[in-house]
């Protein structure tokens, strides 16, 4: 069987296990890129969140076999851009990070809104992260911080 | 703003945002056994036989012959097992583990295990139980002489269903033999320190023979209050066996089904009233406690105390029972047994204003309590009760009273709307003199000749955010700058007992411990030295003695208050609610951090509403629960509540860190009342709603009813 060829954060690698093996486990353990969480294990709570070639997927809901050929962002490799450091500094102004469990895959989530919509109203920023769940917050700390990385991120998605 | 309640950046942003924080299932895995637990599969049996499988070399299976010590958990009594006895008393309690290095063998192995049961006759149904774990009474005045000059007396029964707590991370701990054969316990929870005592118990072994440390908690809310015990203890019997790590992290449906969640209730209230107004109470409270009693008796306690609400009850009488049933045990979760007598006290006054063809505002607003008035447990409110500001506050904010009176109005359409109001405390810190007899907290500060100071507490960062708030304080009164003062997560080998991350006690309990160690220190500071200082709790002076006994004097030093009003507009057709509004006013003192205390007050009331509205879970016929998925049990996303205000009024404590109260829980308590009286406003026609969560399904059917 030949290995599974794929981008992770930049770099080329291949995989060698099962293409049904879940995207979420491969990051996890063959690739130790722990940010990526699991919460559900079902596509229902948005803590596996990554970016497939631009696209915010479920990890866990993922095969190895589609990810061949693609490249996959995660919180290892995001955090090392200049929109992350504009998205951090908005969630560290507002304390929008309580218990951190949700927060990469909501990071990544607002990161794939603002590339698609650079200036979103409140409302669409609660659509853009509506399949990730956060227990803590009760989300207005997170809208406003994805709403204001906006504003000071002008030019950068 | 005070200085002290200005915002920072929260010490542990940085780790948390980058992905970086290393929660107990993220460390590596090499030479680590993973354990999955194997669960009784009915609701109540004799446990005949275990007939395993051969076992590859490596794997291991445990049970309660494998227990070194003391087969029970230490949490307030002693009866949860850490493997079941000769029966299992519900669906999912654990009967044995097996640990070993491939996840899918052991998934095989546990699929192999035939467990042979004598089916015994489960108790599902509240109302059918006949074993009390705890039965509680306590009366003020004179019942029945108001019953009987009473102008009409108001009886009806109110019930709520179970909440999850659904932190984002589920339960997870894991076990290290050390090489000096002692037992090294991680994972995430509240309370180190009572995992320590119990994982102590159940091998048998001394204090410093087992060390606990919290690892980054994703999230708790009361839910990983007792349970970190039970699987603490369970993953070290297995540690122990294997002589071996050993992991176990829960799935969510694992976890939904099988952790315990806020107790369901059946609450009857009797009122008398004569001349307009409540001259007097009498409630039954019956919580569903579960399999067994793990929190049940202080969760009781603290539902019962506040049965009556905010308001002043001369003539008053409560009893409360904490049942057995064949289900999984209810435990802990924020607001801890208040949220439930509350939104029963919120609704029975609601319907008596209503019979009365008064104002449900107005009327609640004439039974309020006040400064200086006798508590339900003839203590004292001995602090100003601010609900009257508070009122206010959300009247301007959600415009209420003009609401509240148009919405009154038959309404025509497909979509109707309503509002309601509740009010609602929060009793600051354990019930009665639970601080002063029990917990007995210690705290230290320790100053490092660079001038460093690191604070030793065991108290759990799980997102309230005190690895900030604790060096804010202390950091304040050192004059020193916050980077100079750090709080890392407790080990239970490196830092005093300082109680439990409960009862909404952290930061106005320990906190205010770590302000008089930092006055300590600073008045003992010498310049390059290292320096140790120690402070332990004192109770207030002011505090009037508490009989738990008797239920007789000041249950809480202090009580955080809220206000909240919701809005909503259902679909007639559909059933479904929108909420247009939630507005809150939360008074927890002083916040020692602006944006951390509205991230709680957020938080909470949402969780609130959740609660409310969407979040059912329930068991079958025989036992099982079934909404064990986020498809089956929602709770709120973005999208669900985007207008919500929060906003703080201070009424500040003299015994807290610059007047600061509890806050965790306060801000959910009070949010069942506050919905369901809306959604009876918009559906009208009489209707008189007496259970929470009042879903989409139940306003459907309220609807139906209304057409016959």
């Amino acid at each position: 069987m030949d290995a599974i060829r794929f981008v992770l954060n930049g770099q080329e690698v291949s995989y060698e296990g099962s293409a049904s093996d879940r995207l979420l486990d491969v990051l996890r353990n063959t690739y130790r890129t722990t940010s990526v969480k699991c919460g559900c294990k079902e596509g229902e709570c948005g803590a596996c969140s990554v970016l497939m070639d631009g696209v915010l997927v479920n990890s866990c809901c993922v095969a190895m076999g589609a990810v061949e050929h693609s490249s996959i962002v995660t919180m290892e490799g995001f955090r090392d851009t200049e929109r992350y450091a504009v998205l951090d500094r908005a969630f560290a102004e507002i304390s929008a990070v309580q218990c951190g469990f949700c927060i990469p895959g909501m990071v990544l989530a607002a990161e794939a809104l603002l590339v698609k919509t650079p200036h979103p109203s409140d409302e669409e920023i609660r659509e853009g992260l509506s399949g990730n769940l956060c227990r803590c917050t009760g989300y207005n700390a997170i809208v406003h911080a994805v709403s204001s990385a906006a504003k000071e991120g002008e030019g950068l998605w | 703003m005070e200085k002290i309640s200005q915002s920072v950046v929260k010490k542990d942003h940085e780790p948390k945002m980058s992905g970086r924080s290393v929660y107990v299932g993220d460390y590596p895995g090499d030479g680590v056994l993973t354990g999955k637990l194997l669960r009784s599969t009915l609701a109540r049996a004799r446990v005949l036989d275990v007939e395993l499988p051969v076992l590859p070399e490596g794997y291991f299976y445990v049970d309660k012959s494998d227990v070194p010590g003391d087969n029970n958990v230490n949490i307030v009594l002693d009866d949860t097992p850490v493997f079941a006895r000769d029966t299992v008393e519900y669906i999912g309690e654990p009967i044995g583990m097996v640990a070993g290095p491939d996840v899918a063998v052991v998934n095989r192995i546990l699929s192999e295990i035939k467990v042979s049961y004598e089916e015994l006759e489960p108790v599902l149904d509240l109302r059918k139980a006949d074993t009390v774990f705890f039965n509680y009474e306590y009366e003020k005045g004179d019942l029945k002489k108001a019953l009987a000059e009473a102008d009409k007396v108001y009886e009806e029964e109110f019930t709520t269903g179970y909440q999850d707590q659904t932190y984002l991370e589920p339960q997870g701990m894991m076990a290290e033999p050390e090489k000096n054969g002692h037992m090294y316990v991680h994972g995430s929870m509240q309370c180190a320190y009572y995992v320590h005592g119990a994982v102590m118990r159940v091998l048998g072994c001394r204090p410093d023979e087992v060390h606990i440390f919290q690892d980054v908690t994703g999230g708790g809310f009361g839910g990983k209050e007792d349970f970190p015990s039970i699987l603490g203890c369970q993953v070290a019997v297995a540690a122990k066996k294997a002589n071996a790590p050993v992991r176990c992290v829960f799935g969510r449906r694992e976890d939904l089904e099988f952790t315990p969640k806020r107790h369901p209730s059946l609450c009857t209230y009797k009122v008398a009233v004569k001349d307009g107004k409540v001259t007097a109470m009498d409630i039954d409270v019956k919580f569903n406690g579960g399999a067994y009693t793990t929190l049940s008796a202080v969760v009781l306690q603290r539902g019962i105390i506040c049965a009556n609400g905010v308001y002043r009850i001369e003539n008053l009488h409560v009893h409360g029972q904490a049942l057995k049933t064949n289900t999984t045990p209810s435990g802990a979760y924020r607001g801890f047994g208040a949220p439930q007598t509350f939104f029963a006290v919120e609704m029975m006054m609601d319907h008596i204003a209503r019979d009365l063809g008064v104002d449900s505002l107005k009327f609640k607003e004439a039974h309020l309590a006040r400064q200086g008035d006798a508590t339900s447990t003839s203590g004292k409110y001995h602090f100003p009760v601010p609900l009257p500001e508070m009122i206010e506050e959300v009247d301007r904010a959600a415009d209420f009273r003009r609401k509240h009176l148009e919405y009154q109005k038959p309404q025509t359409g497909r979509y109707h709307k309503g509002i309601g109001m509740s009010l609602w405390f929060h009793g600051a810190g354990f019930t009665g003199s639970g601080e002063r007899d029990f917990i007995k907290a210690v705290c230290k500060l320790h100053k490092f000749p660079d001038g460093t100071v690191e604070i030793l507490a065991s108290n759990g960062e799980i997102g309230q955010g005190l690895r900030t708030t604790f060096p804010k304080i202390v950091a304040h009164e050192l004059n020193l700058p916050l980077d100079k003062v750090y709080y890392n997560h407790p080990d239970t080998a490196r830092v005093p007992d300082s109680g439990p991350t409960v009862a909404s006690r952290s930061l106005m309990i320990v906190g205010e411990l770590l302000r008089r160690a930092a006055i300590k220190l600073r008045s003992q500071w010498k310049d390059g030295e290292d320096q140790v200082v120690e402070e332990h709790f004192k109770e207030p002076d002011f505090m009037i003695p508490f009989y738990l006994d008797k239920f007789q004097g000041d249950a809480y030093p202090t009580y955080a208050w809220g206000v909240g009003a919701i809005e909503v507009e259902i679909d007639t057709c559909t059933g479904t609610s929108k909420i247009l509004g939630a507005y809150g006013s939360f008074d927890v003192g002083t916040p020692i951090d602006y944006n951390i205390v509205i991230g709680q007050m957020e938080g909470g009331f949402l969780q609130g509403i959740g609660y409310a509205s969407i979040e059912q879970m329930n068991y079958d016929g025989r036992g099982r629960i079934r909404n064990n998925s986020f498809s089956d049990y929602l709770i709120p996303t973005t999208k669900d509540v985007p207008n919500l205000k929060c906003m703080l009024h201070v009424e500040k404590y003299p015994d807290g860190p610059y007047g600061a109260k509890g806050a965790g829980e306060l801000p959910l308590v009070g949010a069942p009342g506050a919905y369901v009286e809306a959604v009876e406003q918009a559906l009208g026609h009489g209707a008189k709603l007496n259970h929470a969560p009042f879903t989409a399904e139940d306003t459907l059917n309220e609807i139906r009813k209304e057409g016959k």
